[in-house]
């Protein structure tokens, strides 16, 4: 059950997306507009910790606890990293949900999120059946 | 203490444990955070139809599926077990906006319900915020390589500067909508 630890990780992960509110339309809209620090803080921060975490990891060559070297791959370009993004960027601003809160919204009760996460895997699935005609 | 498990929390206490999450995925296991990835393993563990970008061994990412599986638990503990508070409290200006923009009127919940409750499916609403909302979502996370977990905060917390272009995609893509179909919309 190696699982198991990802499994925990991500229930604090879902938790602290809902309780961070993070998981909410209302929050997404806000932070749209402009008219809270609420999501800038959030995802500011988080960036930050993150970065701090990988320049410690990578300047101590923390392995992992099976002793692995850890590895940090590349992100690469293509057309798509804008032209999805922007495409993402819609969908988050209806939805107002990236596909993690989808994940929380749908364990906290909330139907509409089992019929978003449908979708997006309808989207998920196009991509994929499309790709070789996308710009690249 | 029932009201510190029911309130929300600040910025400065749930962003930091959001960035904690990258190092110790990497720690545990040389995962990086990436949630929109799980949608691609679902599709093709479920529906690869001889797609090659669905044709390749999902279980070896099942790991993600487990830390999404544990997302949607963590949803219900943080709502429903402990507690939360009726109506988000937003900023006055944007339930001002949303009511005299959108035509809101009810603001509890996570969601507003004149948008995205079930019987909307019945009306263009429906169609535009859930189902073509998040199309676009699994489209486009798909296509740019990555959501907010993956792009946002896992690329740049590695200095990526693909995953900026594509925050900067995200950013663009929401104020649009917001700004410009929006009002077009309502």
């Amino acid at each position: 059950m190696k699982n198991i630890k990802y499994l925990a990780l991500g229930v604090l992960f879902g938790i602290i997306l809902t309780k961070s509110e993070v998981i909410s339309w209302f929050r997404i809209q806000e932070m749209f507009r402009f008219q809270a620090l609420h999501m800038y803080g959030v995802i500011g921060s988080a960036i930050v910790v993150g970065l701090v975490s990988i320049q410690l990891i990578k300047r101590n060559r923390l392995k992992t606890i099976n002793g692995e070297e850890i590895v940090l791959a590349d992100k690469k370009y293509t057309h798509g990293t804008w032209i999805g993004g922007i495409i993402f960027g819609l969908g988050w601003a209806l939805t107002g949900a990236c596909p993690g809160p989808l994940f929380a919204q749908l364990g906290s009760g909330v139907a509409a999120a089992a019929v978003m996460i449908l979708a997006a895997l309808a989207g998920t699935w196009t991509y994929s059946a499309l790709r070789e005609k996308l710009p690249m | 203490m029932t009201d510190l498990l029911q309130q929300s929390w600040a910025w400065y206490v749930a962003g930091p444990l959001i960035g904690l999450t990258v190092p110790a995925l990497l720690l545990i296991g040389n995962k990086a955070l990436g949630i929109s990835s799980s949608l691609r393993h679902v599709c093709a563990a479920c529906l690869p139809a001889g797609i090659p970008f669905l044709t390749y061994d999902w279980r070896k990412e099942s790991w993600n599926l487990w830390f999404v599986l544990g997302i949607g638990i963590g949803g219900f503990i943080g709502y429903q077990v402990m507690g939360h508070p009726d109506t988000i409290a937003i900023s006055a200006e944007t339930v001002r906006d949303l009511k005299t923009q959108m035509g809101l009127t009810d603001f509890s919940g996570l969601l507003p319900k004149e948008l995205f409750a079930l019987e909307n499916l019945a009306n263009w609403k429906g169609w535009v915020f859930m189902v073509l909302g998040g199309f676009l979502v699994g489209f486009g996370t798909r296509y740019a390589g990555g959501c907010t977990s993956g792009h946002a905060i896992s690329g740049l917390s590695n200095l990526q500067w693909v995953s900026l272009v594509a925050v900067i995609g995200f950013f663009a893509g929401g104020l649009l909508l917001t700004w410009v179909i929006y009002p077009l919309l309502f």
